[in-house]
Parts: C-alpha cells; structure tokens; sequence
C-alpha cells in the first residue's frame, strides 16, 4: 500500500480544522502564571502561561487587549480566556486570548493597586501637595451628578451648617465610558473660571465598577492640578478610591464632606459670644483703668486748690512784668542819649553852618567847587555862594598868598 | 450699613482684628469705645447672616461661548 504524502501545509490546516470543530478548545478559561510577557508595537501582546508541569503559548490581539483594566506582569496569576488554535508557519499550537482576568482577584483590583502604585511614585498623594482648605469658603463648587441622592445630602448639611455660602453645581455623569473625561473636565472648567473656593468632587454608594471613575488617571490628575482645594466625596466609608488618594482631604461619605467643607454654625455663634464677652471685658477693664488715672490726677496740689495756685501763678506773672518794662526804659534812655549827640555832631559839620559864619564859596562855571588859587585866573567867571544867596563875579586879579 | 456687603468671612476676619486689638490694651480710649461699637455691630451682623442665610444653590453649564452660566437649582433639602 502506497503512503499517501501530503505538504506541511496540507498537514497544518487538517489539524487547524480539527481543532476548530472541537468545542472545548473553541472556548476554554485556563489558568496559569504569565511568563516572557511581551507587548509588540502592534499592540499585540504575546506571552506564556505556564504551571508546573507545562506551558502554553499565548497571544492576544489589540483589539482584546484594549479592553484589559490591568496591564499584565510576569509571575502574574492569570486566568485566560480564548480559543486554542494552530499557527500554521510554526506549526504550533496557541491560545487566541480574548480576555484575562487576575486569579484570585479582580482584574479592577489589579488595575487599582498599578495606578495607586504608579501615582504614588510620581508624588500625586504626596501630603506637602495638600493644600489647606479656606475656613469659611464663599463659594462651594460641588462635582457630581444633579440626579443623584447624594447631592441634595451635601446641600440639606451645608444649609444647616453655613447658610451664609453659595453652591455652584456642576452637572457630571458619575459613571459609565463617558465619566472620568466629564469629572476631570469640571475640575478644570471650575479652577479656569475660578467658580468656587472648594470643590467637592463624588458621588453616593454603589458597586466597585459604579465608582470606577474616582479610580481613573485622568480624574485624579485633574484634581492634583486643580488650584481649588479638592475634598473627594465617593460611596461610602469602606470604598477608598485613587481620588481620595489625591484629594487634599477624603471624607468617608457626601455628607461627611459638606461637614468638613464648612464650619458649624452653633459652633460660630458660640465664637461671636466669646468674641462679644472679651471685647466687653476689655472695654471695662480700660475704663476701669482711666478712672483709676483721673483720680489719681484729681488728687493732686493744683486740682485740689485751683485758688491758690492761680494766685501764685499770677504773682509770678506781675514780677516778670515788671523786669520786662523796667529794662525797656533803661534801654530807650540810653538809645535817646545816643541819638542827641549824633544829631548835635551832624548839625556842626553842615556845611550851612559854616556859611552862616561869614564864609562863602566859589564856583567855576562848571560848577567846580575852587579850593587852590592855581585853579582861578584873571578875567574867569566865578559863582560866590553865601548863606542866604549866590552872584557872579569876574577876577580881576589873582594873587598867591605868602607866608 | 455697609457691612452687610461684605461676607461673613471679612466681618469675622475684622472681628478677630477688633477683639485682638482690645486685648492687647494699647488702644487709646476714645478709639476703643468705637472699636467696641463695630465690634459689637459686626458680632449682630454676623449672629444674623447665620440665623437669616439661606444657602444659594446655582447649576453652573457652559453657554454657546464656553463660559459658565448659572441656572436655578430646585433641592427639597433647603
């Protein structure tokens, strides 16, 4: 009998086709430890699960792999999901895996646990980060769902608590595909347009997958970005989410949150009254203390006797008086004494005195006044002044006198 | 008057000052007896915004231009 032979090729495919009618390897769940884990550029990630008796190769196309929550380690306990199948070019079997899910844990947990992991390296949950929340914020700035229970929560405490704040609204979905890019883009519409002094960025109870967008990269760096201090408000006391990781304070519930986000009003009326009662008693105490200074000045010699003490005062006032007006008259006298004998020098020397003696002057024509007989000559016009008039003359003769 | 313009947080801040101020005692009387009469204004002023307020509630949408836009927001809560 002659041995039918066929190609590699031929061989390949018959087995692909058996293995493709058989139903288990269509859709099997296998569970293993993933090992020479690699992600192709592709976006293809191809790995190896194996346990202690084998292995099995793996490969899992973009298109699943976009959909993973975690991203696959080496050493990790993986359930994966898919069918097996020949790769005819290396004539080997492989799983075509559709999904993986952690063993033991849920893959959601896994992805948790990296991106806390990851954040928390780069310092988003670093408290030096953190800032301080304003003690009687103005403006509320409340990040959630306007459908919600939640909501009306935080107004009914923040009403009780600090009537005196404004709430600003900020509608978002808080959960489904659409959530985490709505709560990331309130975060940062509200620090754009300085809506408020406080956010408060959350929602009410549910299960791990309603809360999922508190757990999302993009929310939790908004909230480290945001200027506005940032109080996470997600479920309830046991749900801890990334954001609460990354908010500069996490309260246990909604409600919790508008307790923190603002002061009691007991508690404020309670401050007034202090305020009130110290400002009281300082007052008193200052008055009390102005009186002590008034009688103590009261008490002294010139407001016992204002009398007596004006009367002295008044003597005093008469002395001085006097000394001024008596060294006034001393100092005219001698002024007076001074003045006669200058005016008696003056009268002496004026030149009208002389010519009332007898004595005249002569002039020249010019009016130059002739003090040498050089300065006359025969036949010159001269002008003779006495004390009580002037005439012209001619000279008829000059003679220089000759001791 | 016109402290009922200002937020409740101004009028604390100014209460602390005023009180403050009384304690430390280096207040000339005159200026005390009127720091006395606005703190006194401002501790009213404030006891009533606290038993009078009533909280504002806005829902804050982006209009066609991007900027925030304030609509009434009913809560049976309030």
């Amino acid at each position: 009998m002659t041995q039918q032979v066929i190609t590699v090729t031929q061989i390949n495919e018959y087995i692909r086709a058996m293995m493709d009618a058989d139903r288990l390897l269509n859709n099997v769940a296998i569970k293993g430890e993933i090992s020479n884990y690699k992600l192709y550029p592709s976006g293809h990630h191809y790995f190896t699960i194996k346990d202690e008796g084998g292995a099995l190769r793996c490969v899992m196309f973009k298109s699943n792999a976009q959909r993973l929550r975690f991203r696959p380690e080496n050493g990790m306990k993986v359930i994966a999901i898919g069918k097996i199948s020949v790769f005819p070019r290396d004539g080997a079997y492989q799983l075509y895996c559709t999904g993986l899910t952690i063993d033991g844990v849920g893959d959601l947990y896994a992805a948790f646990e990296q991106l806390k992991a990851k954040l928390q390296a780069e310092g988003l949950f670093d408290s030096a980060h953190k800032k301080a929340l304003p003690v009687f914020p103005g403006t509320i700035g409340i990040i959630t769902s306007p459908a919600g229970a939640a909501v009306h929560d935080m107004l009914r405490i923040l009403n009780k608590r600090y009537p005196p704040s404004r709430v600003r609204l900020l509608p978002v979905r808080v959960q489904g595909a659409e959530a985490p890019a709505e709560i990331a883009g309130a975060i940062r519409y509200a620090n754009y347009y300085r809506l408020a002094d406080l956010l408060i960025v959350g929602r009410g109870g549910g299960s791990i997958e309603d809360l999922w967008a508190f757990n999302d990269e993009q929310v939790a760096r908004a909230i480290y970005a945001s200027d506005i201090p940032v109080i996470s408000a997600v479920g309830h006391e046991p749900d801890v989410t990334i954001s609460d990781f990354v908010a500069d304070l996490r309260a246990a519930t909604p409600s919790n949150a508008a307790e923190l986000a603002v002061p009691d009003r007991d508690v404020l009326r309670q401050t007034l009254d202090g305020n009130f009662a110290t400002m009281v008693t300082a007052m008193s105490r200052q008055i009390g203390n102005c009186r002590k200074h008034l009688q103590m000045l009261s008490e002294c010699a010139a407001l016992q006797s204002p009398e007596g003490y004006l009367q002295q005062r008044r003597k005093s006032l008469e002395l001085l008086r006097n000394r001024l007006l008596s060294s006034q008259n001393h100092l005219l006298g001698q002024k007076n004494q001074r003045y006669i004998g200058l005016t008696a020098k003056l009268d002496a020397m004026s030149p009208l005195k002389v010519l009332s003696r007898g004595y005249a002057l002569t002039q020249r024509e010019d009016g130059v006044l002739i003090r040498e007989i050089a300065h006359v000559h025969c036949g010159d016009r001269v002008c003779i002044t006495l004390a009580d008039g002037r005439f012209k003359a001619t000279v008829e003769e000059v003679k220089e006198q000759t001791l | 008057m016109n402290q009922n313009n200002k937020t409740f947080e101004e009028n604390m801040l100014r209460l602390e000052q005023i009180v403050r101020a009384m304690e430390r005692g280096d207040v000339a009387l005159e200026e005390s007896l009127k720091l006395f009469k606005e703190g006194t204004e401002l501790v009213q002023t404030c006891g009533k915004l606290l038993d009078d307020a009533q909280l504002q509630v806005k829902l804050v949408v982006a209009g066609p231009d991007g900027k925030p836009i304030e609509e009434d927001f009913h809560s049976d809560a309030i």
